[in-house]
């Protein structure tokens, strides 16, 4: 063996000693943990650590949630709350008509529900229609894909803060958009006091932040299409659009599924960037769900934590129908994978 | 043995390091409306020189977080050693009573006594900080502005409607976006209410109901932003009580006229520069007179500290006259020492020659303050009241509400908040 494979050998000898120690050190208590437990024991043992963290904060403050929502005041510990029970619910759904937010006793809750449900539906059809129709020409043979991947796929790496800041910088009565306006010689205008552009500001800029997520995911399920089929189709000289919908959208419908129901689930939590792009107004045409908990529970001058806490158990008992529903379709997804 | 001892040494030093506080350390809680960081941070620096066993840390923030953290961590038993705040009131059962703790309590009660009772508990006798600075609510008018119109300033008595009907005049010659705005606060719109007779304070001393003047200047400023006179941004692109400032607009010379307040004073010199003449104009008169509201941050400590002796010996130094002076005449702040006020000769530290006449402007408008004024700087419920009406108004604004609906929904915002707070 020549000097400096020796030296080579003794050097990863070094550098590996540490873990090998390790690994000797830790065998003997596993080994008779494995012994007393068997393979499902060793299961939980590596799983503690993840189950921990998620218990601490995400199942304890659940729970304490749902203490606070049965109490009233302002004091923030429990043990200085006075119980009330389902008041704070029962004063959130004190409505005479639900479609008529003026009748409620909580106006502003079912202004931001409906305000959420508009969002939601208007939202996942654009980000679900836009995504296709960008995923679809980012599987074409274009020139530079890989960059047109890349800088669709870019939005998604902002921080919520800077896209809401940025498009309010384009947008606002002194903004980008209204110089180009002025300097074309139009009138500019107030778009974020204007409650249709607001929303429609709101809307675009949310899925211009995150299109490019869905976008990669149906990009995947298009790329796992066989080509064949394209072939085939091509030889018995079928229009583009009969593909796209005879063979392109039921092969990429589970994929397609997943985005709408992932996009659902965010759509429903909307908030950080709508906040800083509109601050929830003009008045209150932008206040969304999970801004309302956030004004009343942190906020306001009037906040009422417990009133805050039972608006966001409603919202997640929402996103729970939600999860489940996406779970079903992970499911349906991966039997009919399975029977392909 | 020596490895135990040395592992429990090593132990012991990460315990201590952990803590948040050492004995000596004092952290202050800070945010600014203009140089006063830099000025706080400077007067510091000569104390811990002279009292080298105390370390001050000044943690700048920003208002957001005084207005919205701060009482968070009070709840929790938590927070700074002191903090400046201006939800004096409110949040008062969480300041340390330094009475027993400071070296001369007389000497706070004699320059401090008007408004101590800003900052304790009702019936409370405690010393638990004292004002920074004196600001009160009023306006400013950009006077080149003015000047190239061709439209005169209205004087000393003028009502809110000739100051608008001046200042749209101005922006119809200028081609601006609107004759003038108001900040984005109850606080802002309260001086202009009581101008009109409002009262917010029932004979119970619990909030009244929504009144006569209150209505009559409410439904003055909606149809103001309805008409386009009033800036509409700055009350109807947002929701909720969330506070908004105009300064920038009105820094940017888009509107002639911009009611906010004192503490703008150094803000506007600074940033205005030599860009236009501005003036200081008092607030504008209503049917009952010509008030705005007073106000102000405080410094307080907070009782949840573990160094209490040291925070009284920073909150001493920095209550003290020589202090006082030199922070009020650094930082353009009208100072709240009864000895700094009654000695006078305060050298403004400006050259700026805007900033002398408006704050001998603001101080002569701080004696036309009405009763009803006066009393909302120490009234509990004065934040509720302000953040009903913020919400509602601009809702009404944003053509979401009509007035009649708003008075409604305010009452039982104010009733809904009461009822929690009890």
């Amino acid at each position: 063996m020549s000097a400096a494979a020796t030296l080579k050998a003794w050097v990863g000898a070094a550098l590996a000693a540490p873990v090998v120690w390790l690994a000797s050190a830790v065998n003997v208590p596993l080994k008779s943990w494995q012994r007393a437990t068997g393979t499902g024991g060793m299961a939980a043992f590596f799983l503690a650590p993840n189950m921990a963290i998620f218990g601490i904060f995400v199942l304890v403050p659940l729970v304490i949630n749902f203490f606070y929502s049965a109490t009233s005041g302002t004091a923030y510990f429990l043990q200085d709350r006075s119980y009330v029970g389902l008041e704070q619910y029962q004063r959130l759904l004190d409505c005479s008509n639900y479609l008529d937010t003026a009748t409620c006793r909580e106006d502003l809750f079912w202004k931001a529900v409906h305000n959420t449900g508009l969002f939601v539906v208007v939202q996942v059809a654009l980000m679900t229609v836009v995504s296709v129709v960008t995923a679809l020409i980012l599987n074409r043979e274009i020139a530079g894909r890989s960059f047109w991947r890349a800088v669709f796929f870019f939005p998604v790496l902002l921080s919520p803060v800077v896209t809401g800041l940025i498009w309010r910088w384009i947008l606002q009565r002194q903004g980008l958009l209204n110089l180009i306006v002025h300097d074309m010689g139009g009138e500019p205008y107030n778009w974020l006091t204007d409650r249709f552009w607001a929303f429609t500001a709101a809307v675009s800029v949310s899925v211009w932040a995150h299109m490019g997520f869905y976008t990669l995911i149906l990009l995947a399920g298009l790329q796992a299409i066989p080509r064949d089929l394209y072939e085939a189709a091509e030889m018995d000289g079928t229009r583009p659009a009969r593909v796209f919908w005879r063979i392109t959208l039921p092969l990429l419908m589970p994929n397609l599924l997943v985005v709408i129901v992932l996009a659902l689930i965010r759509a429903v939590q909307i908030f950080d960037e709508v906040y800083v792009l509109t601050g929830g107004g003009p008045g209150t045409s932008n206040l969304y769900l999970t801004q309302y908990i956030y004004e009343i529970g942190f906020a306001s001058l009037l906040r009422n934590p417990g009133l805050a806490s039972a608006a966001s158990i409603l919202m997640g008992l929402v996103l729970v129908v939600l999860t489940l529903l996406q779970l079903q379709v992970g499911r349906r997804g991966e039997r009919k994978g399975a029977r392909q | 043995m020596i490895r135990t001892r040395t592992l429990l040494a090593a132990i012991s030093v990460s315990l201590l390091a952990s803590t948040s506080a050492f004995a000596g350390d004092v952290r202050i809680m800070w945010y600014s409306d203009g140089v006063e960081g830099d000025v706080i941070q400077d007067l510091l620096n000569r104390f811990m020189k002279d009292n080298p066993d105390i370390h001050v840390t000044l943690d700048n923030v920003a208002y957001k977080v005084i207005q919205e953290q701060l009482p968070i961590q009070l709840e929790a038993g938590q927070g700074p050693d002191i903090a400046r705040v201006t939800n004096i009131k409110e949040l008062a059962q969480h300041w340390l009573d330094l009475r027993p703790l400071v070296a001369d309590p007389k000497y706070w009660d004699d320059n401090f006594g008007d408004t101590l009772d800003w900052m304790r508990p009702d019936g409370s006798k405690a010393i638990t900080g004292f004002m920074t600075q004196l600001t009160l609510t009023g306006g400013f008018a950009n006077k080149t502005l003015f000047e190239q119109a061709g439209v005169a300033l209205p004087g000393d008595k003028a009502t809110w409607d000739d100051w608008i009907n001046a200042a749209a005049e101005v922006a119809k010659s200028q081609q601006l976006p609107a004759a003038f705005a108001i900040d984005r606060s109850g606080h802002r719109i309260s001086g202009a209410n009581v101008s009109y007779g409002a009262n917010y304070i029932g004979a119970d001393g619990k909030p009244a109901k929504v009144d006569d003047g209150t209505k009559a200047f409410v439904t003055k400023l909606v149809d103001w932003t309805a008409e386009g006179l009033m800036l509409k941004d700055t009350w109807v692109s947002a929701a909720g009580s969330t506070y908004r400032a105009a300064t920038d607009d009105f820094i940017n010379a888009q509107i002639p006229f911009y009611y906010s307040g004192s503490w703008q004073v150094a803000n506007l010199s600074t940033k205005i520069g030599d860009s236009f003449d501005w003036v200081a104009t008092g607030s504008p008169c209503g049917t009952a007179g010509c008030s705005g509201v007073k106000g102000g941050a405080a410094l307080v400590a907070i009782k949840y500290t573990k160094n209490p002796k040291d925070v009284a010996k920073v909150m001493d130094y920095l209550a003290s006259e020589a202090i006082v002076k030199e922070f009020s005449e650094r930082t353009l702040f009208l100072p709240a020492h009864k000895g700094v006020v009654a000695k006078g000769g305060l050298k403004w530290g400006s050259a700026d020659k805007n900033v002398g006449p408006a704050l001998d402007r603001f101080v002569k408008a701080a004696g036309e303050t009405l009763p009803a004024a006066d009393a909302l700087p120490p009234w509990k419920w004065a934040n509720a009241y302000y953040a009903a009406l913020v919400t509602r108004v601009s809702q009404v604004m944003a053509g979401e509400l009509t007035l009649d609906e708003a008075w409604g929904k305010i009452d039982q915002d104010i009733a809904d908040k009461v009822a929690e707070g009890k």
